[in-house]
């Protein structure tokens, strides 16, 4: 139970100001969601290297013993690493054995991603959200409703590379999904039933579906209420189970296309005034790419 | 061998398909639709009768009768409410709607309710003047289907319990069949007459905690922040219920054991959803105090309870009180045997009468009918449900003084063991005579 | 006339101060300011005074609403007006989820779109909605009336009891035991009423609009309908 708020940027003009508009509209999703907060940026990167988000504790030298073409960024606890697309089974199992005690939290070209207990403001504060650019981004303010209130239950969840998913809801089916998605090489983390439909979609991509595909089956497979946000390294979508209960609203301009849980959120984005306003139907996928 | 003196097998009832079942099935061939009826469950289930107080000896002292005071007062929504409702006794009367008993009835408990200074809930058709003029602590239940639902009835309220759920039927809206809604129903519930009432299970404008939170302060700021705000629900999954009512600002959680009574729902949904009570109160007890909020919100417990000694039991693994239905019936005169060849005549006997949805009720207590409603005489009524009320109370304090305890909400868990493993595992208490909780540590 | 800006004062201020007004005040004309999107925003008004709220408002707005006329100057969030007794609601953007619900009577006028679940139990409102309305709208509604002027999403009216819709547009598709009613002079006479109410005089005319209403197949339960449930 909490609250979503995304972003995708259409006009390139905007893409300095993407974490600031994104941590002003964390921060007003905060009462629907006091126990942890996350996001996902999808910033600079290119198809030659391999940007990595790690989580842990004394993660600083990790970048200067990794050597050559390695860059770190350290954001309080946690550290983005960048380099060679070639190093990345090295890099990894170096991590695996050296440091196991390090979470791997989000992988890809252009995804970096942050998420740790404690109140938005505050969360957006530790990882610099503000000043952060990039051309879209998906937030997440959470109640835990059936897992513990834990970094690791916090989203976004991403199970694949450049891949995020947020959730408002509850999935009533999960355990069986997970029990379904395991024998097919998608591993889990925790209890939570968001880490579970990021899994599945996963699953589908790694299949060769497209991101609408995926979240269409996930109309017929996943059982439950829920609203996902999706990022991908070129696209952003939304869907809303048939039932539709939880909240969702979205704000088309020129500029971007913006959803928040409540309309709140969106307020202070530029041009709301006159922006198109309107709240996804029920089962019903809702993709934009980048070109 | 003698062929005319063979011994015979011995006829065997099934215990799988056994009479019930076989009834069941027959009328379920013949009618094809479900088995309707009130009441709660009927299985024997592990309950409060499987734990056992420890009292005084030598290492623990009792407490005299009458000079030294067992105190039994209660104060329900400390947490953010302006006037937080106080009780004489921890013992409430539950939720049940005008429409499922007689107006009457509802007099009885506001009657009773009041003579020993404790609190009467409405259920799911509005707020009866019947009700508010006679009881004197009135919760006014704001449920899904917001029958008769209004600002002056919420204004004229002691507290407003937000009922998710309940014990009977977790997951289930309120029922009422066509022979109960009667002119004066219909009116209050907008419905037509004589139909058969279906209800939403979920809320209108509201689905989970998330949403819940932005509710509940609407109804405070309607209220002025004056009333307690309960939340109610049926025992599922107790520890994250009641963490989450907590986190959307509830100030008392109200659970209710699958042994809470309905006035009507499927039988299937009463026996088989919802868990016992018994294993419900201490992952209750355990978010509340996880959250730091256990004494700061309040936890109300109900489903069987039927003697002080439940009662004692139910604050000894950590409620703050409990509520009666059931019980609350019976003191009035449901399943009387004085009725009983009215009973047979209903094709039942006195004590298993729970067809209530038919709406025939010789007691006049589930019916709308005026004549058999007018057999219940709510001043008498409400005497007996004083007395059984009172006896309660005297029967907790009993245990209590003899567990050494001044105050009901000094029993704890310690003063408890378990007579069965299962009772042992649900209610976190000891087996008797051992150190082991099942679950939870060694011999 | 009283100005409340919600940038300086609290909700509970102005929640209060509403409140407290008895039904002769002469302080009759209100307008709130910076509402930005807060939740229960004249909720619970019991006062036949006019409040006007000067952008867009979040939940809960004008809940429980006796006896006011409450204008909203831009959108409303989900429960616009829900539980409304008596009095009117106008709300010049777009109205969420749930508009008008379980609302026992008064007026709620919606001059954009309504998004799902529009009057959904509704108990004797009367709705308006000059735009558009979602799926599972009239779920379950039990008495008043529900006027569409464009077109009705997925499942209208599903579960009705003896609610009265009124559509000019396109439904999608009706809800379990809803279906079309003939437009019977009264229909006519009570539709055109209402538009009226609502300023329309003379701009739509009754005769677009087609009545749906409950065919009564569910008022007691039959074991042939049991798919239906």
């Amino acid at each position: 139970m909490c609250g979503i708020v995304g972003l995708f940027l259409k006009d390139r003009k905007l893409e300095p100001k993407l974490g600031s508009l994104l941590a002003g509209m964390l921060e007003v999703m905060t009462d629907r969601g006091p126990d942890s907060a996350g996001f996902a940026v999808y910033g600079s990167g290119d198809a030659d290297h391999v940007k990595v988000t790690l989580r842990g504790r004394e993660l600083e030298g990790i970048a200067e013993t990794l050597g050559h073409g390695v860059k770190g960024t350290l954001r309080d606890n946690h550290l983005v690493l960048s380099f060679p697309k070639d190093r990345e089974d090295q890099i990894r199992t170096w991590l695996a054995a050296e440091r196991s005690e390090i979470k791997v939290i989000g992988v890809g070209q252009r995804i970096e991603l942050y998420k740790e207990v404690g109140l938005p403001a505050e969360v957006s504060k530790r990882f610099g959200l503000p000043d952060m650019s990039g051309t879209h981004g998906i937030g997440h303010t959470r109640m835990a409703t059936e897992s513990a209130v834990t970094t690791a239950g916090a989203h976004p969840f991403s199970t694949g590379a450049d891949q995020c998913l947020v959730h408002n809801g509850s999935l009533s089916n999960y355990r069986s999904l997970r029990r379904m998605l395991e024998p097919k090489g998608i591993s889990f983390e925790t209890d939570n039933d968001t880490e579970v439909a990021a899994g599945y979609l996963s699953w589908k991509l790694r299949d060769g579906a497209t991101l609408a595909e995926a979240l269409q089956s996930s109309l017929v497979d996943l059982d439950g209420f829920f609203t996902f946000v999706v990022g991908t390294e070129s696209g952003f979508a939304v869907v809303r189970d048939p039932i539709a209960c939880k909240p969702a609203v979205m704000a088309e301009t020129d500029q971007y296309v913006a959803f928040g849980t409540e309309y709140r959120a969106l307020v202070g984005l530029p041009g709301i005034g006159s922006a198109r306003v309107f709240e996804p139907e029920p089962a019903r996928v809702y993709a934009w790419e980048r070109h | 061998m003698d062929l005319d003196n063979i011994p015979q097998t011995l006829p065997r009832q099934s215990a799988t398909f056994d009479p019930y079942t076989l009834a069941e099935i027959r009328r379920a061939a013949a009618t094809g639709i479900y088995d309707i009826r009130g009441a709660g469950t009927k299985r024997a289930l592990p309950h409060f009768d499987d734990l056992l107080f420890l009292g005084a000896s030598i290492s623990r002292y009792p407490l005299e009768g009458y000079r030294e005071k067992c105190a039994t007062d209660v104060i329900l929504g400390t947490r953010f409410a302006k006037k937080p409702i106080h009780l004489k006794t921890p013992v409430t009367i539950a939720g049940m709607s005008f429409g499922a008993l007689s107006a009457q009835a509802k007099e009885a408990l506001g009657r009773g309710a009041t003579i020993v200074g404790t609190s009467t809930t409405t259920g799911d058709g509005g707020m009866t003047s019947e009700e508010r003029g006679h009881s004197k602590t009135l919760i006014y239940q704001y449920l899904p289907s917001r029958y008769g639902m209004n600002p002056d009835d919420l204004r004229k309220a002691d507290a407003i319990e937000v009922v998710i759920g309940q014990g009977a039927k977790p997951g289930g809206g309120g029922m009422l069949l066509g022979q109960k809604i009667s002119d004066r129903i219909a009116q209050m519930r907008n419905l037509p007459k004589g139909i058969d009432q279906r209800s939403a299970c979920r809320h209108p404008d509201w689905t989970g905690p998330d949403d819940l939170e932005i509710k509940i302060e609407e109804l405070r700021e309607i209220t002025d922040w004056e009333k307690p705000i309960y939340v109610k629900v049926g025992a599922t999954r107790p520890y994250y219920d009641i963490a989450l009512a907590v986190k959307a600002g509830a100030d008392v959680v109200v659970l209710d054991g699958m042994q809470g009574g309905t006035a009507a729902t499927q039988e299937v949904f009463i026996e088989h959803v919802g868990i016992p009570i018994l294993s419900a109160i201490r992952p209750a007890v355990q978010a509340l105090q996880d959250l730091g909020f256990h004494r700061k919100v309040q936890l109300v417990v109900s489903g069987g309870i039927r003697n002080g000694a439940d009662v004692a039991k139910a604050l000894a693994l950590g409620a703050d009180a409990v509520a009666i239905g059931t019980a609350a019936l019976v003191a009035l005169g449901d399943n009387d045997p004085v009725h009983e060849a009215e009973y047979r005549a209903l094709g039942t006997t006195a004590g298993a009468y729970d067809d209530w949805q038919e709406g025939r009720d010789p007691a006049g207590i589930t019916t709308q009918d005026p004549v058999l409603a007018a057999r219940l005489d709510p001043v008498a009524a409400g005497r007996r449900l004083a007395n059984y009320l009172s006896v309660l109370t005297l029967e907790a304090q009993t245990i209590a003084r003899a567990c050494g305890k001044s105050h009901l909400h000094n029993l704890e868990p310690e003063d408890l063991v378990a007579l069965t493993i299962e009772a042992a595992a649900m209610a976190r208490v000891p087996l008797a005579g051992t150190d082991w909780i099942p679950g939870r540590g060694s011999f | 006339m009283p100005v409340i800006d919600l940038a300086e004062v609290s909700r509970r201020d102005l929640n209060s101060q509403l409140h407290a007004l008895v039904p002769s005040t002469n302080e009759t004309h209100w307008r709130v300011e910076n509402p930005n999107g807060q939740h229960a925003l004249a909720a619970g008004v019991d006062a036949p005074i006019t409040i006007e709220i000067a952008g867009h408002v979040g939940y809960y707005c004008a809940g429980m609403n006796k006896q006011a006329t409450i204008l909203i100057e831009g959108n409303a969030g989900v429960g616009v007006a829900e539980n409304m007794i008596s009095g009117m609601v106008h709300v010049k953007g777009d109205a969420s989820q749930a508009a008008g619900a379980t609302a026992h009577g008064g007026l709620l006028i919606i001059d954009g779109d309504a998004s799902a679940r529009c009057g959904i139990s509704m108990k004797g409102v009367k709705i308006i909605v000059k735009g558009s309305i979602g799926p599972m709208s009239a779920f379950m509604a039990q008495s008043g009336m529900l006027v569409v002027l464009g077109d009705a999403g997925d499942a209208l009216g599903d579960s009705i009891y003896e609610a009265n819709l009124f559509v000019r547009g396109n439904v999608k598709s009706l809800g379990t035991d809803c279906v079309e009613k003939t437009m019977r002079d009264e229909h006519k006479a009570e539709l055109r009423k209402l538009l009226d109410t609502a300023g329309l005089n003379g701009e739509v005319s009754v005769d677009e609009f087609k009545r749906y209403g409950s065919a009564r197949t569910l008022y007691n339960f039959h074991v042939d309908n049991a798919s239906a449930y």
